[in-house]
């Protein structure tokens, strides 16, 4: 159940306890169905909506008495009798009127891949002005000079790959910055491609001497294909080798036979089908539902010295990333992003991606509407395991203190506030257990995750 | 004579080129639809797959997509879509500021180190070392130190195009003939204004050869240097486009490039010949 919802609807519950009664509160069961974050026709409904709910709540504090009211009267005459001795729409306006930020022209990088959804299509679609930012989304050239621009101050906030800020907040690979993620741009959109030519080599076990590209060594491309080859029994440091590429040279060299494959972001993986270079192997979907991909991230500075504007923009990017998660918006999205001024790529490919039927390069056409979501809640367990993963190979050395890092850099807090303020309904908790690969992840242990795997590297 | 000369060569440069996108156009015709596969998946894939239209594309093609640049050069579509003419504009603006920056800097260091020979001897290892380092090298150390892109993108210009100035100056400054300055000696010709009527026209033309290589160079550089950070310039159009995998534009940016190049040469060039004198 969702703060969407119609405070009206008699069989809502407003109150502790979940809607299907098998948990203990709603935010449990939230957690164990997926977060969902269903956008109402417009933001003025869904703060009329939260509202409505407290007044209600406030006026029947017993959930019996107000269904069994609802029930007899019917919504439409609840809402009007409430309207008459509480001003609602006045109350919204309130509600809705938040601080103005300090600074209304702000720039925001990108890399052109279709993770960045959220950040881009909140330019074009007007989610930026709604909120009262005049907002340049810019395009970079690499992860290396998001990051350098970002800690720069030329960019505001950036999209970046998830694991990316909590690499420059430890100051792997560059200096030590704290930096935040207020928001997930996207989970799942990505998938190992192969080269025709392995087309019949769907084993991982029978790829060791192969060649693969990643987009960045801090990335959820890297410790994804890591892992997926780990499991499958193949060293990924000694038995393959993996080269940092950029993502449209990933295509060229596929091209020229210079890789046998590559765990890449979506549109490229689709590009390589696009022009018939490669197959889509496996979806990364299949290696961890859910698992986040790319962020988006802002130092901790612009935080604390333009906190309207980074809340503000925050509030954007949430409401894009709402929006950008119902499946009817996919095609109205796809043709927004695909000119040259953002992504530069194919409409066919993008919509491909975003909607989830596309060719899989072997001549079959497949449907995972899922293939690319959207879900905004940066889960501190996700950077937990991203961390995990920095230790297992060798990218940290020594003691970390996981939940530490993951609250400093993933702000869960912040973002359920400001999620809630907009009538979303985060999740209770922001640690949470998932599997990867049928292997359960317990954010509370993760030394010995670490430990559990065979292979990894000698720290 | 000469006419006849020029009109037969510009005749084998016309033919050469038609050879040239005669064979371009037949290698990268269309081999006609590849394999069956059902019209829903074919409708999914690109022509490369499903007619077997070559990667590359053809003359045809590039003159086509040259023709729409052409026609609308100045267009601004945002931050990361604007028009050849305005792309090149910016790329030329920076390799301006950039190369005169190194001028002010290479010609009067160039003149000092080339009226002292120990300076000469002294600096030599220093600017031998400095001499080859790629543009791509500095770009990282610029960007970290001086923590803005279009800065750092004119330094990297400043940076690698001093260096053929500044030793060509040093060159034609340390070689003016000997006789020339003892003559101005003897005159009793000060020191400033010895240099600036008799050492700056005896080595004006050696200058000018080193300010024709550098602008090269900085053409070089900046085109790899906008590909790297992004944002303006033909180079960024470059990379804009290497992403979106379009050859076609690709091949249109670096005519341009070519033809751009050409223009500031010959521009330093006709500086050249104005200040050439018969010994």
């Amino acid at each position: 159940m969702s703060t969407f919802d119609n405070p009206f609807d008699p069989d809502r519950n407003l109150r502790a306890g979940c809607v299907c009664g098998q948990h203990q509160s709603a935010a449990e069961h939230e957690q164990a169905s997926a977060l969902r974050c269903d956008p109402v026709e417009s933001e003025e409904k869904r703060y009329e909506g939260v509202v409505a709910s407290a007044v209600m709540r406030a006026m029947f504090p017993q959930d019996v008495a107000r269904r069994a009211f609802l029930k007899s009267v019917g919504a439409s005459t609840a809402l009007a009798a409430l309207s008459q001795f509480f001003p609602i729409k006045t109350a919204t306006e309130v509600f809705a009127d938040t601080g103005t930020p300090e600074k209304k022209d702000l720039k925001v990088g990108f890399i052109p891949i279709t993770c960045a959804t959220p950040i881009i299509m909140a330019a074009p679609l007007g989610f930026y002005s709604k909120h009262g930012l005049n907002v340049d989304v810019v395009k970079t050239a690499g992860w290396a000079v998001i990051r350098d621009k970002t800690i720069n101050k030329e960019y505001d906030a950036a999209h970046m790959l998830a694991p990316m800020p909590i690499a420059i907040s430890l100051g792997l690979g560059a200096n030590a910055i704290p930096f935040t993620v207020p928001a997930i741009e996207n989970i799942n959109g990505q998938g190992i491609t192969l080269a025709m030519k392995h087309k019949d080599k769907r084993d991982p076990k029978d790829w060791k001497g192969m060649k693969f590209a990643i987009p960045f060594d801090y990335s959820m491309h890297n410790y994804l294909l890591r892992y997926y080859l780990a499991e499958n029994g193949i060293d990924p440091d000694t038995d393959v080798q993996l080269r940092s590429v950029p993502p449209p040279e990933m295509v060229a060299n596929l091209r020229a036979d210079n890789i046998d494959g590559f765990l890449a972001p979506d549109n490229i993986c689709q590009r390589a089908i696009y022009d018939g270079v490669g197959f889509m192997h496996l979806l990364s979907k299949e290696i961890w539902d859910g698992h986040p991909c790319c962020s988006f991230a802002a130092s901790k500075e612009f935080i604390t010295t333009a906190p309207n504007s980074f809340a503000a923009l925050t509030r954007a990017i949430v409401d894009a990333t709402a929006y950008a998660s119902k499946a009817e918006n996919r095609k109205q999205i796809a043709e927004a992003i695909a000119p040259a001024n953002y992504i530069n790529a194919p409409v066919t490919v993008l919509e491909q991606v975003l909607t989830g039927t596309y060719a899989d390069g072997l001549g079959g056409v497949k449907t995972d509407a899922k293939r690319v979501d959207f879900d905004p809640f940066p889960w501190q367990s996700f950077a937990v395991w991203m961390l995990t993963q920095m230790k297992r190979w060798g990218q940290i050395k020594g003691d970390v203190d996981y939940k530490a890092v993951a609250e400093q850099v993933y702000l869960a807090t912040d973002t359920k506030k400001l999620m809630t303020e907009m009538g979303l309904s985060p999740p209770e908790s922001a640690y949470k257990s998932f599997a990867v690969m049928g292997k359960t992840f317990d954010p509370t242990k993760p030394d010995d995750y670490v430990a559990s795997f065979k292979i990894r590297k000698a720290s | 004579m000469t006419s006849s000369l020029r009109l037969r060569a510009g005749l084998v440069s016309i033919a050469l080129l038609a050879a040239f996108l005669g064979v371009w156009h037949l290698a990268t015709r269309s081999a006609g639809p590849t394999a069956a596969m059902s019209p829903e998946y074919a409708k999914l894939m690109g022509l490369t797959a499903t007619q077997g239209k070559s990667a590359m594309p053809g003359p045809l093609d590039v003159g086509a997509k040259l023709w729409e640049h052409l026609k609308r050069p100045f267009y601004d579509n945002g931050p990361n879509d604007k028009g050849l003419g305005i792309q090149l504009a910016y790329s030329i603006a920076r390799v301006g500021t950039g190369y005169l920056l190194a001028v002010l800097v290479a010609i009067p260091l160039g003149f000092l180190i080339g009226m002292s020979p120990l300076l000469s001897k002294a600096l030599d290892p220093f600017i031998q070392v400095l001499k080859p380092i790629s543009p791509l090298a500095w770009m990282p150390l610029a960007l970290y130190t001086i923590k803005d892109s279009s800065i750092s993108a004119i330094f990297v210009i400043f940076i690698c195009s001093i260096w053929p100035m500044l030793l060509n100056t040093v060159f034609g400054v340390a070689s003016v003939r000997k006789e020339w300055i003892n003559v101005a000696r003897t005159l009793e010709v000060g020191t400033f204004r010895r240099a600036f009527t008799v050492i700056l026209p005896a080595a004006a033309p050696t200058i000018l050869t080193g300010m024709r290589i550098s602008i090269g160079i900085a053409w070089l550089v900046i085109v790899a240097a906008e590909m790297l950070v992004g944002g303006t310039g033909i180079g960024y159009f470059v990379w804009n486009e290497w992403n979106n995998l379009s050859i076609t534009n690709v091949i249109i940016a670096i005519l341009l490039i070519g033809v751009v190049g050409m223009l500031l040469d010959q521009i330093l060039a006709r500086f050249t010949r104005m200040v050439t004198f018969p010994e």
